[in-house]
């Protein structure tokens, strides 16, 4: 009682006053939400563009054909119900009627079908893979959706919510050029709230939509985005009430566990399970070194990954025992070959691969390159350096910016270690098995096959994954795709990564969806007016 | 001057080429995913897949007929977001720039004033400790103490958009928003012109035509403001071309810390997501300020001191 609690426990603990709140109060109507948007979106429409940013706006505009609870078993939204063909080959989607866009044009199938297939099957970065077996989208009445598809595409059903499947007004896209539409940046959606200004490099304004077609919802009157670009300056705004909710870890690590300490401020880690992100090293397999499968795993010994989730991460990690996160519990995985923390075993295994020890106790040099999204990466990089150090490999870290960081890794392929992240999603074939899969080595593409790991065995695994219509046999083909990922080691998965959100403590269910934060607001509210 | 301006947009466009990565490269790698057809689109709608002769060609087209072109990831006209930003960027200038030299040149004037005694030390460690402290420093602690612990002032931004004001009041809350961040660019300025105020009287107190004018019996003050201190403005004004020269992008640190929406974080950040026409049309509408004003400089030059020729 008298000890202090970890900063994960302080959370559950206030995630669970919170739904036992949520179940005791009613909900009050009203107020303002001041939130923080970071960096600045491109655009506020997901329907190409899959930041973080955009989908934390885009989510409230738009509805999605279902959402995701936290245990992200879909639930009804746009479609009130759906089914799949034994065989896999047909999914129907009965929509919602009444439903409207913002600009008052009824919401139809036709809608779905269009964004179906001039988005989602041609330029959408992740959906283009997951809808590619679609061969056809009846619309037999308004209200009906059915997609026929050449072979089975189950990870469909992980991917149509609001940001990640967006649908679009097909009566103001048809005919226009997607990329270059106005209408990308002031969004007729069908959600709970509607755009109102966005006044560039300021803030974006959207206001309550008396017409969603959830009577009761949103209880919010409106939303504001503010956009703080410092770090120590969003601390301060939360701290003081200019704002009232934050996410994606918005202030730096160590001044989290001082903001949950404060009385009107909470920290939150739900809302993360959709994406289950996932921090890893790819190893380049085209390094004299590093193509050696025993310096791979010599390197994975070295590593405790214990202190990158405790010590570098202040807990806001768990150790990763595969590429699959524990999060996505359907797939995953804890029986596959574990690299504990033992550099013994690692400088064994250095040895053994013929690399030893020089005069100044010094094996070899290599590079790493941080991933340039903040200083979290660059401390898991300092501490990559001191680990190897200790095995005997020296590391040389580099620092760039985004654009340089990806040409490096991504498209010339000059780099040694690099480290980065991946959201799993609900299934591993949105978010994992592209790292793995041989397809994308050298297709200059960010966020592929960093590693240069080309094995015809795991790439047969995961074309087999993408098309069986069989869950069992899938769960089957992801533990084998992931034995075999840990055996040879082209990437290191380190931590699960827990993001969190910092919200007042005055609002409550902030957090109802497994992707709150790409989903909409609309079932948060004020206990007491804001001031 | 024209040629200055073009030698200047020249040389930026392919000082620029050397950035490794392109626009599509960051849009990609901010989406968390992407696929070649959807980098081939944006690269498309870019201009990024034609040979770069041709995007110079585009370019310098687009300059000599005074168009700044096109920002696609904003999806906005140049010339339009840079507008937009203008009214943030001459308002904390003017009121930061305005605070630095009036407050400065008084003090270095008070300093010099008062060479060796106590008033100058204090003046003179003062303006040291501004003039080494870093500017993100100073704003930070300024938040931290005004805005967080007094709570006197807002944390950030241009204007409390959730009250919605107009009018006066909004003229009211906006000078509230701008206290902040005017004194933390400010303070740094105001140091370097007391310092440089206080060192020029002190010279032109040496010289003979103010030995002259005690012993004509002026009186002393008199002496210091029109014989002293006039004489030893050359200086401030030559600073005062050089901060007005880096009005449209030297406030990156401040715009940042105080969610400021100005031309110096539109720049910065234009540079990071490779959005090179907007960094572009950015830079030549500096090299048009610094231009400007340096001609002005030299003719307050000829103003203060009639000795000094125009060209």
């Amino acid at each position: 009682m008298f000890t202090k609690p970890s900063l994960l426990t302080a959370a559950m603990v206030v995630a669970s006053g919170l739904m036992s709140e949520a179940i005791a109060e009613t909900p009050r109507r009203g107020g303002t939400l001041v939130a923080i948007v970071q960096p600045e979106p491109v655009t506020i429409t997901a329907g190409t563009n899959v930041a973080a940013p955009t989908q934390f706006v885009s989510g409230n505009i738009f509805d999605g054909l279902v959402t995701y609870g936290i245990d992200l078993q879909p639930k009804p939204a746009l479609a009130e119900s759906w089914d799949v063909a034994p065989d896999g080959k047909t999914i129907t989607f009965r929509l919602r009627k009444g439903v409207t866009w913002h600009d008052g044009k009824p919401f139809t199938s036709a809608d779905v079908k269009w964004t179906l297939e001039n988005i989602w099957k041609t330029i959408h970065p992740r959906n283009k893979a997951v809808f590619l077996e679609v061969s056809q989208v009846d619309t037999p009445d308004e209200h009906t959706v059915v997609l026929r598809l050449n072979r089975p595409s189950l990870p469909i059903l992980s991917t149509i919510n609001a940001s990640g499947a967006q649908i679009l007004p097909k009566h103001l896209y048809e005919g226009t050029d997607f990329l270059t539409s106005p209408w990308n940046n002031k969004p007729i959606g069908t959600g709970p709230f509607v755009f109102k200004e966005w006044s560039k490099g300021n803030h974006i304004i959207l206001e309550r939509n008396p017409n969603y077609w959830d009577k009761e919802r949103p209880y919010l009157d409106r939303i504001i985005f503010k956009v703080i670009p410092d770090a120590a300056a969003r601390s301060a705004a939360l701290e003081k009430g200019d704002a009232h909710y934050a996410a994606f870890s918005p202030v730096p690590l160590k001044d989290a566990e001082r903001l949950a300490a404060l009385p009107n401020l909470k920290i939150e880690t739900r809302g993360y399970e959709w994406l289950s992100p996932l921090l890893y090293f790819d190893l380049n397999v085209d390094n004299a070194y590093l193509k050696d499968v025993r310096v791979r795993r010599a390197i994975a010994h070295a590593i405790d990954r214990n202190a990158i989730a405790k010590r570098v991460w202040y807990g806001f990690g768990k150790p990763a025992v595969s590429p699959i996160p524990s999060t996505v519990k359907q797939f995953h995985t804890a029986d596959v070959p574990k690299y504990e923390f033992d550099p013994k075993r690692a400088e064994a295994l250095l040895d053994e691969a013929g690399f030893k020890r020089g005069a100044n106790g010094v094996r070899f040099t290599i590079s790493h390159d941080f991933l340039p999204y903040g200083d979290d990466y660059r401390r898991t990089g300092e501490y990559l350096k001191q680990a190897l150090k200790r095995v005997g490999i020296e590391v040389n870290i580099r620092a760039q910016d985004g654009a340089a960081f990806i040409k490096r890794i991504y498209a010339d392929r000059d780099f040694d270690i690099s480290s980065s992240w991946n959201g799993a999603f609900p299934d591993p074939q949105i978010g994992i098995t592209r790292m793995y899969w041989s397809g994308w080595v050298g297709k200059a593409t960010p966020w592929t096959n960093g590693s240069g790991y080309r094995n015809p065995e795991i790439d047969k695994l995961i074309e087999q994954t993408a098309v069986s219509s069989d869950p069992a046999q899938r769960v089957k083909l992801f533990h084998q795709f992931q034995k075999t990922a840990q055996t040879d080691l082209p990437t290191i998965p380190l931590i699960e990564l827990r993001f969190f959100s910092v919200h007042s403590s005055n609002l409550r269910d902030l957090t109802v969806y497994g992707d709150q934060i790409y989903a909409s607001l609309k079932n948060a509210w004020f206990a007491e007016p804001p001031k | 001057m024209v040629a200055v301006v073009v030698g200047i947009a020249i040389i930026n466009f392919f000082l620029l080429q050397l950035a490794p990565g392109d626009a599509a490269q960051v849009l990609a790698g901010e989406a968390g995913s992407a696929t070649p057809e959807y980098m081939a689109a944006l690269r498309k709608q870019f201009g990024l897949d034609q040979p770069l002769y041709v995007q110079f060609g585009r370019y310098i087209g687009n300059v000599l007929t005074f168009d700044l072109g096109f920002s696609f990831r904003h999806g906005m006209k140049v010339s339009d977001l840079i507008l937009g930003r203008l009214p943030a960027t001459l308002l904390l200038m003017s009121a930061s720039i305005g605070l630095a030299a009036i407050l400065g040149v008084a003090a270095g004037f008070i300093a010099a004033r008062n060479a060796g005694r106590l008033t100058d030390t204090i003046i003179s460690s003062v303006a040291l400790l501004f003039y080494a402290t870093p500017v993100f420093w100073i704003g930070l602690m300024l938040i931290v103490v005004f805005s967080v612990w007094l709570d006197l002032l807002p944390v950030g931004g241009m204007t409390a958009i959730e009250a919605g004001y107009t009018g006066f009041a909004l003229a009211a809350d906006i000078a509230r928003h701008m206290v902040l961040p005017s004194v933390t660019l400010g303070l740094f300025y105001l140091a370097v012109y007391a310092r440089l105020t206080r060192a020029a009287m002190l010279e032109v107190m040496t010289q003979d035509y103010v030995r002259t004018a005690v012993a004509k019996g002026v009186r002393p003050y008199r002496v210091a403001l029109h014989h002293v201190l006039r004489n030893a403005l050359l200086p401030i004004v030559t600073m005062l071309g050089l901060q007005i020269g880096s009005v449209l992008g030297g406030a990156v640190l401040v715009e940042t810390i105080f969610s400021w929406p100005g031309l110096g974080r539109l720049a910065f950040e234009a540079l990071f997501q490779r959005d090179l026409n907007l960094l572009l049309g950015i830079l030549i509408c500096s090299s048009v300020v610094v231009v400007v004003v340096n001609l002005l400089v030299d003719i307050i030059y000829t103003l203060l001191d009639p000795r000094i020729e125009t060209i």
